[in-house]
C-alpha cells in the first residue's frame, strides 16, 4: 500500500466519523429538546417554544450558554482525574457507534453489491459494543472519586452497582439473538430478521426486548431507574461539575440512549427492514433511524410517567428479576433449537441454519 | 392468580400509566404565553399603588396618616401642612415599593378611598431607587388608572 493510498484511507475513515460524530451531537442537542417538549405535552405545558421557530434554536442557546460558563474545580479535587472523567465517559459512548449499521447501499447503484453502512464491520460487533459501553463506568466512578465530595461519590457508587448489575442481564438478553442469529457482527443479526415483522426477534425473544429495554433505561440512568443523580444526591456524581465539562457528562448520557434505542431496533426491531416487505422500497436507513426515534420517544414517555425505583428495590429487580428471566429463556431458546419437532418452529427465526 | 401472574409479568400497570400519559400528551395545552397573554385578575388584586382624586381634579388624600400608622412595613411616609386654602393637605408622600408586602391594609385604613392598589403589576426597575414613588408617581399611576380602579372599587363594593 503506498502512501497515498494510505492517506486516502485515512482520510476516508476521518470522514466516515465526522458523518457519525456530528449527527450524534446534534442528535443529543435536539433530543434535549424534544424531551423538554414531549414532557411539557404531558404535563399540559407547551414546553419550550421562545428561541427560534417553536423553540427549535434552543439547544443551541444551551450550548451556548454551557460553553460560556466558568468551570469550576474544587480546590480539593484531583484535577486531572476531575478533568479526565468526562472525557473518558464520552470516549466509549461515541466510539461504541463505529460498528453500528446504519443501513446498506449501493451509492445510487453505484456499487455492484451492497455495502453495510458502518464505519468498521467488526464480526465480533456485538461483543464490542457491550465490552465498549461498559467503560463508560469508569468515567462515572473517577467523577465521583476526583470530587472528593460524598455526594457524588455515593452517586458513583450507586452507577457503578446499577450499570454492573443491569449489565449482567443485558448479557445474557443478547445471548438469546445471538443463538437465533448465529453471529455476532451486527449486519448479519439484522440480516437474519429479513422478511418482515413475523422475522423480527421482538416476536420469539419478546421478554428478552423488555428487559434489553429496561436495563438500558438502567445502563443510562434514565428514569425510572434515575436513583444516581436524585434530588437526595444533589445531582449524583456530576455535582461538582460545571459549564462544559457537566455538559460532557450530559453527551456521553444522551449518546448511550441512542445507541440502546439503536441496537434495540437493530437486535430485536429488524434493523433496517420495513415491517412489511412491500415497504421495503423506502431506504432502510429511514427505516432504522425512524425505529430508533420512537425508541427514544419510549425512553422520554417513560420519563414523563413513572416515579423511581429505590435503590434496593432497582437490585432486587436487576438480580432477582431480570437474571432468572434471561436465564430461562436462553434455556427456552436452546430446547427449541437442540429438540427435533419443535426446531422446525424456531428454523422460522434461523434463515442461515 | 393466573390473571394476577399475566398482570405482574406483562407489566399491565406500566402499560396503564403509559396510557394515562400518552392521552395527556394529546389534551389542550394550559400554558399561557405571557407577555402576549395574560391572566385574568381579580378586581381585588392587589398590586401597584396609586393615589387618587375626585372629578374635580382635587386629590383625596386628607393627610390622617392612618395608611402610614397601619402599614406594617413601614414603608409609607407622610408629611403634611396647612394649604393656601386652610385645608390639611399632603406635602409629601412616598411608597418605598422595595418595603411594601402588598397587604392592602392602607387600602382598607383610608376612609376617603385616596390610597388604592391598581391591577398594575408590570414595574419591575433595575435599581432599587426606581422602586421609591414619590407623591407625584402615585398621583399619575392614579390618573392613568382611574376608570379601572372605579370599577374595580364598584364591582368589589356589594362585598364590603
Amino acid at each position: 500500500m503506498s502512501g497515498w493510498d494510505m492517506a486516502a484511507q485515512a482520510g476516508i475513515w476521518a470522514l466516515e466519523i465526522l458523518a457519525i460524530t456530528v449527527p450524534v451531537a446534534l442528535g443529543v442537542a435536539y433530543i434535549t429538546y424534544f424531551e423538554r417538549r414531549v414532557i411539557g405535552w404531558v404535563q399540559v405545558r407547551k414546553g419550550c417554544n421562545r428561541v427560534g421557530w417553536a423553540g427549535l434554536l434552543q439547544p443551541l442557546a444551551d450550548g451556548l450558554k454551557l460553553v460560556l460558563k466558568e468551570t469550576i474545580i474544587p480546590t480539593t479535587a484531583n484535577k486531572y482525574l476531575f478533568i479526565a472523567a468526562p472525557i473518558i465517559s464520552l470516549m466509549p459512548a461515541l466510539v461504541a457507534f463505529a460498528v453500528v449499521p446504519f443501513g446498506e447501499t449501493t451509492l445510487f447503484g453505484l456499487w455492484d453489491v451492497m455495502h453495510v453502512m458502518n464505519i468498521s464491520n467488526l464480526n465480533v460487533g456485538l461483543l464490542y459494543i457491550m465490552a465498549i459501553s461498559s467503560l463508560s463506568i469508569y468515567g462515572v466512578l473517577m467523577a465521583g472519586w476526583a470530587s472528593n465530595s460524598k455526594y457524588p461519590f455515593i452517586g458513583a457508587m450507586r452507577a457503578t452497582c446499577q450499570m454492573i448489575s443491569y449489565e449482567v442481564s443485558m448479557g445474557f438478553g443478547l445471548v438469546t439473538v445471538m443463538m437465533l442469529a448465529g453471529s455476532l457482527n451486527l449486519a448479519d443479526i439484522v440480516h437474519a430478521q429479513q422478511g418482515g415483522l413475523l422475522h423480527w426477534y421482538m416476536i420469539p425473544l419478546f421478554p428478552m426486548l423488555i428487559v434489553y429495554f429496561i436495563s438500558g433505561c438502567a445502563e443510562t440512568a434514565r428514569t425510572p431507574f434515575d436513583l444516581v443523580e436524585t434530588e437526595e444526591l444533589v445531582s449524583g456524581y456530576y455535582t461538582e461539575y460545571s459549564g462544559m465539562w457537566f455538559a460532557t457528562f450530559s453527551l456521553a448520557e444522551y449518546a448511550a440512549m441512542i445507541l440502546i434505542s439503536l441496537m434495540t431496533s437493530i437486535l430485536f426491531l429488524g434493523g433496517w427492514y420495513a415491517p412489511i416487505p412491500a415497504l421495503d422500497f423506502i431506504p432502510g436507513t429511514v427505516w432504522l433511524l425512524g425505529k430508533t426515534a420512537f425508541l427514544i420517544f419510549v425512553f422520554i414517555w417513560f420519563r414523563a410517567t413513572f416515579p423511581r425505583y429505590r435503590y434496593d428495590q432497582m437490585m432486587r429487580l436487576g438480580w432477582k428479576v431480570f437474571l432468572p428471566w434471561t436465564l430461562a429463556w436462553i434455556a427456552v431458546v436452546g430446547i427449541f433449537i437442540y429438540t427435533p419437532g419443535l426446531d422446525s418452529i424456531i428454523n422460522f427465526w434461523m434463515p442461515w441454519r | 392468580m393466573i390473571k394476577k401472574a399475566l398482570k405482574t409479568w406483562l407489566l399491565w400497570e406500566l402499560v396503564l400509566g403509559l396510557a394515562l400519559t400518552g392521552r395527556y400528551m394529546f389534551q389542550k395545552k394550559i400554558t399561557v404565553e405571557y407577555p402576549e397573554e395574560k391572566t385574568p385578575l381579580s378586581p381585588r388584586f392587589r398590586g401597584l399603588h396609586a393615589l387618587r382624586r375626585y372629578e374635580s381634579g382635587e386629590e383625596r388624600c386628607i393627610a390622617c396618616k392612618l395608611c402610614e400608622v397601619i402599614c406594617p412595613a413601614v414603608a409609607i411616609l407622610i408629611e403634611s401642612a396647612e394649604r393656601d386654602d386652610g385645608s390639611r393637605r399632603t406635602t409629601r408622600y412616598d411608597i418605598d415599593f422595595s418595603k411594601c408586602i402588598y397587604c392592602g391594609l392602607c387600602q382598607e385604613a383610608c376612609p376617603v378611598d385616596a390610597i388604592v392598589e391598581t391591577q398594575e403589576f408590570e414595574y419591575a426597575t433595575e435599581t432599587r431607587d426606581g422602586l421609591y414613588y414619590t407623591k407625584d408617581m402615585l398621583l399619575a399611576v392614579g390618573d392613568r388608572n382611574e376608570k379601572q380602579i372605579a370599577a374595580n372599587l364598584a364591582a368589589d363594593a356589594r362585598y364590603s
